[in-house]
């Protein structure tokens, strides 16, 4: 039966599902913005555009996201793993403000304490829903 | 070519909103359902080596049915961008996918959603709306 409290490993798949995720998406997003526009006559521009260095580390880390996913899924519940891992938008709104010096608003300061709040309850409970085991079927044996 | 409705009334933003939204849940619902049918992937790792682990996901039927939905979700998503705009669409459907998860996931995948787990959705609902918003 899995174990309902996490090892150091699985901490850090979480760990990567968070981080992976948000860091994906900004390197697309960054990659994007240096891309000429793409029209629909000319579709080659957006395979170019895969190969470009952004572009491809945000491809890789999206691909690490959907692994990690996939395993932290496979021992854990998904009403545990959400919560949990959307504590990534934390993560960016701390490198908005100490990396690229965005102003945060006190809305997202709040909003950055309720997503702290939220994890630290889920993180306390355990990670899988125990069921009952089933109970084994009785063979029949024909009396002849 | 956009057509971004800047004040769109609520029934608008709703019929573009929800199918994100519903896609959304039942892929993750079908993922996390076809990651539970296969097992620890960690343990079917150490066992049978990473082809075995991607041999047992892509092997799953169900698997591919939550990939499916989540792919319907993102086409649903760049529809409702194209008549939305993002500071509506994104915190909306991310925040409003946490609380349909946690009773999807009550409902069809049996999980035990005490609580301390709707006080944790709810708390990241709120908290990733003011955030993207």
């Amino acid at each position: 039966m899995p174990n309902p409290k996490l090892t150091p490993r699985q901490y850090l798949i979480l760990g990567l599902v968070a981080v992976c995720a948000p860091l994906g998406d900004t390197c697309l997003s960054r990659g994007m913005t240096h891309v000429p526009a793409i029209s629909f006559s000319h579709p080659g521009a957006l395979i170019e555009a895969v190969f470009t260095p952004w572009i491809a580390g945000g491809i890789a880390l999206l691909i690490g996201f959907f692994a990690s996913y996939l395993t932290a899924l496979s021992w854990a519940d998904l009403t545990f793993v959400l919560p949990a891992t959307a504590f990534g938008n934390v993560i960016v709104a701390f490198l908005a403000r100490f990396w690229l010096h965005e102003p945060i608003s006190v809305e997202r300061w709040i909003g950055i304490a309720l997503i702290t709040l939220g994890v630290g309850f889920v993180a306390q409970g355990p990670s899988l829903t125990e069921h009952a085991p089933t109970e084994p079927e009785t063979e029949q044996v024909e009396v002849q | 070519m956009s057509v971004v409705v800047h004040n769109p009334s609520f029934w608008f933003a709703t019929a573009l909103i929800a199918p994100v939204i519903l896609c959304s849940t039942t892929g993750e619902v079908l993922t996390a359902a076809a990651m539970k049918s296969i097992g620890d992937l960690d343990e079917i790792r150490a066992h049978s080596g990473m082809k075995g682990a991607i041999r047992a996901v892509v092997t799953c039927p169900l698997f591919f049915a939550g990939v499916g939905f989540l792919a319907l979700a993102f086409f649903a998503l760049l529809l409702a961008l194209n008549y939305l705009p993002l500071s509506l669409v994104a915190p909306s459907s991310a925040s409003l996918t946490l609380v349909t998860n946690a009773i999807a996931g009550k409902i069809f995948l049996k999980e035990n959603v005490d609580r301390r787990r709707w006080a944790a959705a709810v708390f990241v609902c709120v908290g990733v709306y003011l955030l993207a918003h």
